[in-house]
């Protein structure tokens, strides 16, 4: 048997996990750039449809997602809240990961002391929520009723930014940065069907095939899909950051893989036996 | 190079390197991480339960509103719940079946009207398009592409009849569409596995290390 192939037949695969590691760390570390990142017209139907609200316009942002898909969604979760607070739109926050709370506290904050925005006045975290689609239903009925206090346990009467609002008439638009269940799926399925609200997704790189359908379908006006969608948008916003840092690890990672997959298929090649028949 | 001087982040940066090492071999200090962050995360999610929905929308109108906007009717869930712990009990355990059974009602009705709503009303919508746009010669191929890959899929998964002629035909189709599916889905899980390991090399070498150039 050929040396070559016999050697890729028996590669200990942690070899492959270095050379991976390798690719991601070099890019970051001497940060040298490959190619441009270009805006899709997922990642444009995502930026004009907030660009669409009028000022003053209130958006419910589900930050449906935990420190385990935090590279994914945290830089899109950040990318929106900036367009949003730019355009001085008002943000409600709430959360259906349990561990999703502190990190939509975080991005509230820093992009909140980028725009000058206020708590209460122009930002609220209603926090978590246990419940699933329960919560997206109950909500519907009424949004007071299911979040009697925020995230910091201050009744939502108190809170000027939730004034008037009742349900989701009073929501001009749903940003949903999910990272599976209970997320954007759930919030097509029981909010925009039902209740007709605008929505647009920013969705882990895994999931994003099963959200096309909607968007095709026109239940989404704009879809990320993981770090390259947030990449995408990062540029859109005009502040490129966490997610554009990282394509170029990204894109050299990919590569490898496919080169990786295509040297396992043409080593194994000769072992494939002849159709029957 | 600025060394973190943050004891959290270099807490972190010790568990990600105990995760990290399970590449190289299963190991005491992969054990010892993957334990605590179980045992972390249990006890994180019951007391945030409590704290925000517990509390807030069940005890506290019931012990401090109790006429209130029919607040009384809360009694029913704390009930059912309480109902639940039954299980612990041997002698006691089919009381847990009542709030077990409400919630086996609850979910499939919502879940099954959403999905009705959301999906297949909407999805049959989105599909019926118009097989020729004149002067759009990408949007023609478009459409024909969605339509032609949804009904050569519908025909793969009809088994009523034997897949033969035309319709084994159709069928060999859809599988082909199924695949150009199945590879997509696989690039984009590549991209998302590759993007948490992105993640995490970016706080290692900036949050931790402060080595990180952009």
């Amino acid at each position: 048997m050929n040396p070559v192939l016999t050697v890729l037949r028996s590669l200990d695969r942690r070899w492959i996990f270095l050379a991976v590691g390798l690719l991601v760390i070099l890019p970051l570390a001497f940060g040298f750039h490959l190619a441009p990142v270009v805006p899709s017209h997922r990642a444009k139907g995502f930026y004009d449809a907030i660009e669409r609200l009028p000022e003053g316009s209130t958006v419910l942002v589900a930050g449906d997602y935990d420190p385990g898909t935090r590279a994914e969604n945290y830089p899109m979760h950040l990318a929106a809240t900036r367009q949003l607070m730019r355009r001085n739109i008002k943000i409600i926050g709430v959360e259906l990961y349990p561990a999703g709370v502190p990190l939509a506290d975080d991005v509230l904050r820093i992009v909140a002391a980028e725009y000058d925005k206020k708590i209460d006045t122009d930002y609220v975290n209603l926090g978590y929520k246990v419940g699933n689609e329960l919560v997206m239903s109950s909500m519907g009925s009424s949004i007071p009723k299911t979040f009697p206090v925020d995230s910091r346990g201050i009744p939502i009467a108190k809170v000027p930014v939730m004034r008037g609002i009742e349900n989701f008439q009073q929501i001009d638009m749903i940003v949903s940065i999910s990272a599976g269940y209970p997320g954007t799926k759930e919030w097509v399925q029981q909010v925009v069907s039902r209740f007709h609200v605008p929505m647009v997704a920013g969705v882990t790189a895994v999931s994003a095939p099963e959200y096309y359908p909607y968007l095709q379908a026109g239940q989404l006006q704009g879809l990320l899909g993981g770090m390259a969608g947030a990449a995408e948008y990062e540029v859109l916003v005009g502040k490129p950051a966490l997610a554009t840092r990282g394509m170029d690890a990204q894109s050299l990672a990919h590569l490898f893989i496919a080169f990786m997959i295509l040297l396992g298929n043409l080593a194994f090649l000769p072992q494939r036996k002849p159709a029957k028949g | 190079m600025h060394l973190s001087s943050d004891i959290g982040v270099w807490i972190g940066a010790f568990l990600t390197l105990g995760i990290f090492s399970f590449l190289y071999k299963d190991n005491p200090v992969y054990k010892f991480c993957e334990h605590l962050f179980v045992g972390i995360s249990a006890g994180y999610y019951v007391v945030l339960t409590m704290i925000s929905s517990v509390y807030p929308n069940m005890i506290q109108p019931l012990f401090t509103n109790f006429s209130h906007e029919r607040n009384f009717l809360l009694v029913i869930p704390l009930v059912l719940g309480i109902m639940l712990f039954s299980r612990f009990f041997p002698r006691g355990d089919w009381l847990s079946r009542w709030p077990i059974a409400f919630i086996l009602g609850v979910y499939p009705a919502l879940r099954i009207t959403g999905f009705a709503q959301g999906d297949l009303v909407e999805q049959v919508h989105g599909t019926i398009l118009p097989l020729w746009v004149p002067g759009d010669t990408g949007t023609t191929i478009n459409n024909w592409l969605l339509v032609g890959g949804l009904v050569t899929t519908l025909i793969f998964f009809f088994f009523s009849k034997e897949h033969k002629g035309a319709l084994g035909g159709s069928a060999k189709v859809g599988i082909y569409f199924l695949m150009i599916s199945f590879g997509a889905s696989y690039g984009y899980t590549v991209m998302a596995r590759v993007s948490l390991l992105i993640g995490r090399v970016m706080f290692l070498l900036d949050d931790w290390l402060g080595i990180l150039r952009f």
